[in-house]
């Protein structure tokens, strides 16, 4: 082997690894675009949500230890806080599902145009401002509201039914905040089923009913499941609707968390509800990544 | 021919299945509009008499209207900070290895859905420490936290379909990476970040929890003010400020899904 042509391999090679240092470099450079809004998410949302969990593990004289845990695990009103939590947050997502995956089927079924046009009735709803929407249940819901006035002028009851200030109304008002969490997901993906594999299937000799069954609904799972994750989170942690609809009567976490710390000043036993409900919720985002991936949900 | 009647059978309860989820999505969301027009002193449906004196009960209250010019002032600063930090970050992720890519995208959307709560209690922590509770300036900076991942993430979805070679053949014509930027990419992304802006603008105006916590005295936004008042009673006045914030979701809404149409047309 000659000296010139190793001269020249180790040129390129020395060219090869500047460029690649360069490229390298300047992919950091730009990487530091991104640095000063994710700072800022880092500063204002993770650290103090991490300092907080840190102060969970600390009792009231300022010693490590886990008495919060054991407090709230064994004081009966932070149980009862635990389970209505989940009732409410099981039958909300139970409910959801109920009523999104029937509207989502029909939808598809329709022309892309007129399902467009339908959808706003979706949409509208998921921009109005959570705080509207409860308002408008209050009055709905409320003793001398529309629909007690209209099912007792029907005859259908006597009594005025007691549907705000409760659990029944806390339920009411989060499935209307929530169906639409369940339904964007489904939707998209089952617009994106190719409705050739069900005529296929009953091409095949399936009956439409074992067509759905066998073929669309296991197709729709993706979809049905990213929409029950994001319900269910949310409603774990939900605050708003059942502070108000609920009346006082029903205490979900995140009441009992914003309680805890404006009413008793218990950062301790506060920040370890804190930590239950993060842990709840992460989980859940973990669950939700690997089914069907968090950007795929956020980015249409 | 039995089969045939069973499937209209099937056909017809899921319209009217339908038809009944979509009426329950929507009329409670727009009930209000014509309460608020009553003429009565207490909430009624349907009004027995038309009048605006619940709007005029909103426009003249000085409470109402410095909690709404809070709101509005917080709203668009977010609007305008989170915007350009947000589009600039999802460019710069973008461009970046896709492990990091990865990584901080997971990062960045966390916090659209982590309980709101824990970020509100946090961020009053936070504040409580810094002198920010009750401030302007903290309110913006809470809420441009909250609305960053969705710019962020909206940016990216529109740089994902934006062919980048575009950029690189400006460059490798002469233009310098800021002018390929700002001259190529940014145009093409234009409805992406403008989506992304009214996203931020929407987050801010509706945010309920943090504000509670954080915000107050001459600072207390909107949704504080609404918050309060429901726990006590159903003032009116909530009807024709909720009609209000109604047609601003509404405008915004109509923009967007203006702005994915232009976007569709232009592919």
């Amino acid at each position: 082997m000659s000296s010139a042509e190793d001269n020249t391999r180790a040129r390129s090679l020395q060219n090869a690894s500047t460029l690649k240092s360069e490229e390298y470099r300047e992919r950091m450079t730009l990487f530091g675009l991104s640095l000063p809004a994710v700072l800022a998410i880092l500063i204002v949302v993770f650290l103090p949500i991490f300092w907080l969990s840190s102060l969970s593990f600390y009792n009231a004289a300022g010693a490590l230890s886990m008495e919060n845990y054991e407090r709230i695990f064994k004081s009966a009103l932070y149980r009862r806080t635990f389970v209505v939590t989940f009732q409410i947050s099981i039958s909300v997502t139970v409910i959801c599902v109920l009523l999104g995956y029937p509207l989502c089927y029909w939808l598809t079924k329709l022309s892309d145009r007129t399902a467009a046009i339908l959808m706003v009735f979706v949409l509208v709803p998921f921009w109005t401002s959570v705080l509207v929407r409860t308002y408008a249940w209050l009055v709905l819901l409320q003793r001398n509201g529309i629909i007690n006035s209209t099912l007792m002028s029907f005859g259908i009851i006597e009594e005025p039914l007691q549907l705000a200030h409760n659990l029944t109304g806390s339920i009411i008002g989060m499935v209307h905040i929530m169906l639409p969490f369940l339904i964007l997901p489904l939707y998209a993906t089952m617009r994106n089923i190719d409705t050739d594999l069900i005529r296929a299937a009953i091409g095949l000799g399936s009956s439409p009913r074992g067509a759905f069954w066998r073929v669309f609904f296991p197709m729709s799972l993706p979809g049905l499941f990213a929409g029950i994750v994001l319900v269910f989170i949310l409603s774990l942690g939900f605050y708003v609707t059942p502070a108000l609809l609920g009346g006082g009567r029903v205490q979900m976490l995140a009441q009992r968390i914003e309680s805890t710390i404006t009413v008793y000043s218990n950062w301790g036993a506060a920040s370890a509800l804190g930590v239950v409900l993060l842990l709840l919720a992460l989980v859940m985002i973990w669950l939700m990544n690997r089914v069907f991936g968090l950007d795929k949900l956020f980015m249409r | 021919m039995e089969q045939i009647g069973k499937r209209k059978i099937d056909g017809m309860w899921l319209t009217v299945v339908g038809i009944a989820v979509l009426f329950f999505l929507i009329l409670p969301t727009l009930i209000v509009i014509p309460m608020s027009f009553s003429g009565a002193s207490f909430l009624e449906f349907p009004p027995t008499s038309l009048s605006l004196r619940w709007y005029a009960a909103y426009f003249n209250s000085p409470e109402w209207m410095s909690a709404t010019q809070t709101s509005l002032i917080v709203a668009v600063m977010t609007t305008v900070i989170a915007t350009p930090l947000g589009s600039l970050c999802a460019y710069g992720l973008h461009c970046s290895t896709p492990r990091i890519r990865n990584s901080v995208q997971a990062l960045v959307i966390i916090p659209i859905v982590v309980p709101v709560i824990l970020i509100a209690v946090g961020v009053f922590s936070l504040y409580a420490k810094l002198g920010l509770n009750y401030t302007l300036t903290g309110l913006v900076i809470a809420h441009t936290a909250i609305a960053l991942p969705f710019v962020i993430v909206t940016v990216m979805s529109g740089l994902k379909n934006y062919d980048f070679d575009q950029e690189l053949a400006a460059r490798s014509l002469g233009a310098s990476r800021a002018m390929a930027l700002w001259t190529i990419t940014v145009p093409q992304v234009k409805f992406s970040i403008q989506t992304g802006a009214f996203l931020a603008f929407i987050t801010s105006l509706d945010e309920v929890v943090i504000s509670m916590l954080i915000s107050g005295g001459d600072n207390a936004t909107i949704t504080r003010r609404m918050f309060n008042s429901l726990r006590d009673q159903l003032d009116p006045t909530i009807a024709a400020i909720s009609t209000c914030l109604i047609i601003v979701s509404i405008t915004v809404l109509i923009g967007v899904q203006l702005i994915g149409r232009r976007k569709n047309i232009d592919k």
